[in-house]
């Protein structure tokens, strides 16, 4: 490999620790409902959408009133994340609840009520949209304070919204972290995922538990949304779709139902793609070229699920009869 | 006389009194819906056999197509129902019959689509030298049909071996992936070899000569025009190979392996320790419906004459597992059903919809309610109820599964079950 090539890694490492960010609490979505259910909720990746919309309205509606792009900033992150939690909710109330109530024997129903709540959502934002403003193509306005770019030793370059993006991801770990492992709420996340009817004579009411969870695992998700639209601009009812399937195979990398597996996931996840991105282009002659971006995240998922089905930090199950 | 012959003879009545209304008014394409609907029927109530089959053989290749040939576009919606009704039978047997959610069934269809589309067409002089392509539409088409299985069918062991030692939710986001991975393959395989001209897609596509059947009209003193005489043979095509796969379903159903299929979807361990070798069987299904989804994919690309990764997304595969969902998993007149209401949904009742709004809109009709009044004029562009199919198969999906499971028409073992289940409770 030539020097240039070798210079240019630790931006590209960077670059991959941010998308790694994203992918990580998306992922956190994926695992905690999966904790509590074991449901793989497809519909998330439509809730990390609901989040980037969001953010895009409250840019277009609160620009002329917030000149600080900060303020503006956090502003879109809270209330996509209340969007979006309010969304995961819903779902659940409306969707899951009664499929659990009724106590399904086949395993299929919640997984195809989750795809079809996917599929239907994606249209509605679409809809609504497409009334509201006659488009459904969005960008978030540039701002030159999140744009600045930051130079770091190693001829590394960092914009500011993607410094913002690492710490707002460090602090949203650590709040987490900190409400399941120490907090009385955290403690009844833990049980309902550990046995939700013996929670249940334990005082606690997994159905509440359960409505909590998928609040803030719809947070996390609306939060990453808005972040996610101000690192890449783009945003449509759409874009849900790839992130969200990386997003899981983040989580599946680092051992589904597992909290931290799901960041160490997700940043691996990271590193791979955009190393994989960068460098495959020169090892094939451009053969295998960018475009191959997002069948990687498929790829390593299917790789991984054939040799370590558990994940990284996952304990093997076994099925019981 | 008892209630079955009763019923018996006054079935054909009904064919053919929705048959005759369809002829008087052929232009009128919504009229399809009883002549479907009776067809149905027939195979749901109990009929005498003479009653039953000489009354669906009238249908099938008299009733449509001497309505298809004042009004070509009921030839188009009978082959899209019936390429579609073949794509809802492979899927049954892999979701309904075995039970393994496979989110990425529309790969099969592509895989069967290219490999007629390549040789059928000047495509494959991309890479292999002598300039032999196309291939003549006789008898490559058909040699063609029956590779299209086999490549679907060996991409289907491929895929499966390794997907299928995983667990029902790992094994669909797996096959959803690998699905997204042979789109992202045929629209980039242009380069560094030209094999599937990228997103571009293929077109002209050979299609098999009719001049036979137009050799046999002048005979009877018809007189059909060239267009006529290909909606006519694709018709006639599409309808034997759906035939010819209802038939393999009927008896794979209660054949070794059909039970095999759903004792695995019902209990793998169970399965299993009956001596059921999982992963095998689990291939096989997924194979056979490969397989059928290969077939289709071959008539589909000679019958468009252009092949594009456009209609092999996974839009595309929601919409069959939709079909399967309505329907009833596991049952194969649920598959049927599903795939003709969802094509009539999506090619006939939106599309119209979408023209009757664009009508009120154009000519600025205003709704007067006596207490509200709305003109359409200030409807929005963006309200074409055409462009919504993700919300409509969303919410077919959701609701099927909140409150009807088993879908339109369960499958005979489910309703068995359920009966059972039933008298138990009540002694």
């Amino acid at each position: 490999m030539d020097g240039a090539l070798l210079d240019i890694l630790p931006s590209i490492i960077l670059e991959g620790l941010l998308v790694g960010c994203v992918y990580a609490m998306i992922a956190l979505g994926y695992t905690m409902v999966y904790g509590v259910l074991g449901l793989i909720n497809f519909a998330h990746s439509e809730v990390f959408m609901i989040g980037a919309v969001t953010g895009v309205e409250v840019f277009r509606y609160l620009s002329p009133h917030i000149d600080n792009p900060f303020a503006l900033l956090v502003v879109a992150i809270l209330t996509a994340g209340f969007v979006s939690g309010a969304t995961a909710v819903t779902i659940e109330r409306l969707a899951y609840r009664p499929l659990r109530r009724r106590g399904y024997t086949n395993r299929l129903v919640p997984l195809i009520t989750a795809i079809g709540i996917s599929f239907f959502l994606q249209d509605l934002v679409r809809l609504i949209e497409g009334l509201w403003h006659g488009e459904f193509y969005m960008n978030y306005p540039s701002h030159a304070e999140l744009e600045h770019t930051l130079v770091l030793p190693m001829d590394m370059t960092l914009q500011v919204k993607g410094l913002i993006t690492m710490v707002v991801t460090l602090l949203m770990l650590g709040g987490l972290w900190f409400l399941v492992q120490r907090t009385r709420l955290g403690k009844a996340i833990r049980a309902v995922a550990q046995d939700a009817t013996t929670a249940s004579l334990m005082g606690v009411n997994p159905d509440s538990v359960i409505a909590r969870t998928f609040f803030i695992g719809g947070f996390l998700g609306g939060v990453a949304g808005v972040l996610f639209g101000v690192l890449y601009t783009q945003v449509n009812p759409f874009c849900g779709f790839i992130p969200g399937i990386k997003a899981f195979t983040a989580a599946v990398l680092g051992g589904i139902g597992s909290i931290p597996g799901a960041m160490i996931g997700g940043v691996i996840l990271g590193q791979l793609e955009t190393l994989g991105g960068f460098y495959l282009p020169f090892f094939t002659d451009g053969a295998i070229g960018t475009e191959y971006k997002d069948v990687f995240g498929f790829v390593i998922l299917v790789l991984l699920l054939l040799c370590r089905p558990q994940g990284i930090f996952g304990k093997a199950q076994k099925d019981k009869v | 006389m008892n209630r079955a012959s009763v019923q018996s003879f006054l079935y054909p009545l009904l064919t053919f009194a929705s048959v005759g209304l369809l002829w008087l008014f052929p232009d009128t394409t919504i009229l399809l819906v009883p002549v479907l609907g009776v067809l149905f029927a027939g195979t749901l109530i109990r009929l005498h056999r003479w009653s039953r089959w000489s009354s669906m053989a009238f249908v099938l290749l008299i009733g449509i197509p001497v309505a298809g040939l004042e009004n070509s576009f009921l030839f188009e919606l009978f082959i899209q129902i019936g390429i579609y009704a073949a794509l809802a039978l492979g899927l049954n047997i892999v979701v309904g019959m075995a039970g393994l959610l496979d989110l990425g069934y529309a790969a099969f269809f592509a895989i069967g689509a290219y490999t007629w589309a390549i040789f059928g067409s000047p495509q494959a002089n991309q890479f292999i030298d002598g300039g032999h392509f196309p291939l003549p539409g006789w008898p490559y088409f058909y040699l063609f049909m029956a590779l299209a299985v086999i490549t679907a069918a060996l991409v289907g062991v491929l895929i499966g071996l390794p997907a299928l030692r995983l667990r029902g939710d790992y094994l669909a986001i797996v096959t959803l992936g690998l699905g997204e991975v042979v789109r992202v393959l045929a629209n980039n395989l242009d380069h560094p070899v030209n094999i599937t001209n990228g997103p571009k897609g293929i077109s002209p596509v050979e299609r098999p000569p009719v001049d036979w059947i137009l050799a046999i009209t002048d005979r009877l003193g018809l007189t059909l025009q060239t267009n006529h005489a290909v909606a006519l043979f694709f018709y006639g095509l599409v309808l034997v190979v759906m035939l010819a796969i209802v038939l393999i379903n009927r008896r794979l159903d209660r054949s070794r392996f059909g039970r095999a299929w759903v004792a695995i979807r019902e209990d793998e361990i169970a399965a299993r320790s009956m001596g059921i070798p999982l992963l095998r069987t689990k291939v096989l299904a997924f194979a056979t419906g490969a397989a059928f989804s290969g077939v289709m994919g071959a008539i589909f690309s000679a019958k468009q004459l252009f092949v594009s990764p456009e209609s092999f997304t996974l839009l595309q595969s929601i919409t069959i597992l939709a079909m399967v969902i309505l329907g009833g998993m596991g049952s194969i007149q649920g598959a049927l059903l599903g795939a003709a209401a969802v094509t009539l949904l999506n090619i006939e009742v939106l599309k119209s919809l979408s023209e009757g709004l664009n009508h009120l809109r154009q000519t600025g009709f205003v709704l007067d309610l006596g207490f509200v009044e709305y003109n359409f004029a200030n409807l929005s562009s963006q309200l074409e109820p055409a462009k919504y199919e993700r919300m409509i198969f969303g919410l077919i999906m959701v609701l099927m599964m909140i409150f009807r499971p088993a879908g339109l028409i369960p499958e005979t073992r489910h309703k068995l079950e359920l009966e059972a289940r039933g008298k138990g409770k009540a002694s």
